[in-house]
């Protein structure tokens, strides 16, 4: 698919960065940021893409499929990591490899203010649990970020999250969400 | 209807002649009921993540299509991720058998009564979110029957398996996370589990 103009395709490139890294395994639950890159792994056979009905689960299969000798990412925005937040106990005891990709909310520009307590906590929660951010607030810089993420989380045995800002997400009202 | 059969009892023999069954045992009484039984590298016990043994057994099963896996979890355990059933139910692994070990208490805890005490039915619960067999077991002439569906049956596959509220002596695996893991992957993997 042509890039339409400057715009960095930027979903598709995560795409590209997960095949190359070996993911076998993909968990989500939506969010509108992630709504291209959830249809593109949908679309690829060679990805399991698992929805979830809490991001929580999606750590336990994360670890269960690292069991199980496969390699997996999780996709949610940021107001799912608090759901995960004992589990990555878990992850950090066990010494889990684990690769966040977080659309994040309550950050820039945003419009609703029940979205910002935990949008302004999502990197310092994660950090308490011991995983390491990246943050990444241009287009270009997304990929590269998951690929990095991913090469930490499977080559040093850690648990990293790519935190995307919502100036690359660029969704400023309840219309334009409505719209995606 | 108070239960007659004995946790101990029933998980040992879903566990006899495993082979090379996967198992997954939640936290508390289950993990101790699946050491008791005999300690293996390829039963992950959990010390902790309360909720998740489900999403757990539902990874491996997808990651080792050809391997059977065995989640043992408690009612309480299960409880607190009801959710993992209708995600289960979406991806339909038909290697993944979950094996509630239901005796409506907390046990850690002070025994205090769970929601299947209240009536709560679990196996209902996993028949509407799609998995192809699901129900309560109450009787030892069931278990049979139970551990050739779990090595062998179509999945994914559900049991609630009432048994009596006793509290029993502690038989503890290895409570270190890093070890379990990698121990794991080293007896499914070999040597592979080393440079994936």
């Amino acid at each position: 698919m042509a890039e339409r103009g400057e715009a960095v395709d930027w979903p598709r490139r995560i795409h590209a960065v997960l095949k190359e890294a070996g993911i076998g395994v993909v968990g989500y639950v939506p969010d509108a940021g992630h709504k291209r890159l959830i249809e593109l792994c949908h679309a690829d056979p060679g990805l399991r893409t698992v929805v979830l009905s809490t991001e929580e689960e999606g750590i336990g299969l994360a670890a269960g499929a690292w069991l199980g000798g496969a390699r997996s990412v999780l996709l949610m925005q940021s107001s799912g990591v608090g759901n995960c937040v004992n589990a990555l106990g878990t992850v950090k005891e066990c010494r889990f490899p684990l690769v966040l990709i977080v659309t994040m909310r309550g950050e820039y520009g945003e419009f609703n203010p029940w979205q910002v307590p935990m949008g302004q906590a999502t990197a310092r929660v994660l950090e308490a649990m011991g995983v390491v951010v990246h943050k990444v607030a241009r287009p270009e810089e997304v990929a590269p970020a998951v690929d990095a993420a991913a090469r930490l989380a499977y080559g040093g045995y850690s648990c990293v999250a790519v935190l995307v800002s919502q100036a690359v997400i660029g969704i400023k009202s309840f219309q334009e969400q409505a719209a995606q | 209807m108070s239960a007659s059969l004995y946790r101990r009892e029933v998980v040992r023999e879903l566990l006899r002649a495993r082979g090379d069954l996967l198992g997954v045992a939640g936290l508390g009484s289950t993990a101790w009921d699946c050491t008791a039984a005999g300690d293996s590298p390829l039963t992950f016990p959990l010390w902790g993540a309360m909720g998740l043994a489900a999403s757990i057994g539902l990874g491996l099963a997808l990651a080792q299509p050809r391997r059977r896996v065995m989640v043992v979890t408690g009612d309480g355990e299960m409880l607190m991720g009801l959710g993992s059933l209708a995600t289960i139910g979406v991806q339909q692994p038909a290697n993944l058998a979950i094996v509630v070990i239901d005796n409506e208490r907390y046990g850690e805890t002070g025994m205090q009564l769970t929601h299947t005490a209240h009536g709560v039915d679990l196996a209902r619960i996993a028949l509407a979110c799609r998995f192809r067999a699901a129900s309560v077991v109450r009787e030892a002439s069931e278990l049979a029957a139970l551990r050739s569906a779990i090595h062998g049956g179509e999945g994914p596959l559900f049991a609630q398996v009432k048994v009596v509220d006793e509290k029993l002596p502690l038989v503890l695996p290895p409570r270190d996370g890093a070890l379990l893991r990698a121990r794991f992957r080293r007896a499914l993997l070999g040597e592979a589990a080393d440079s994936a």
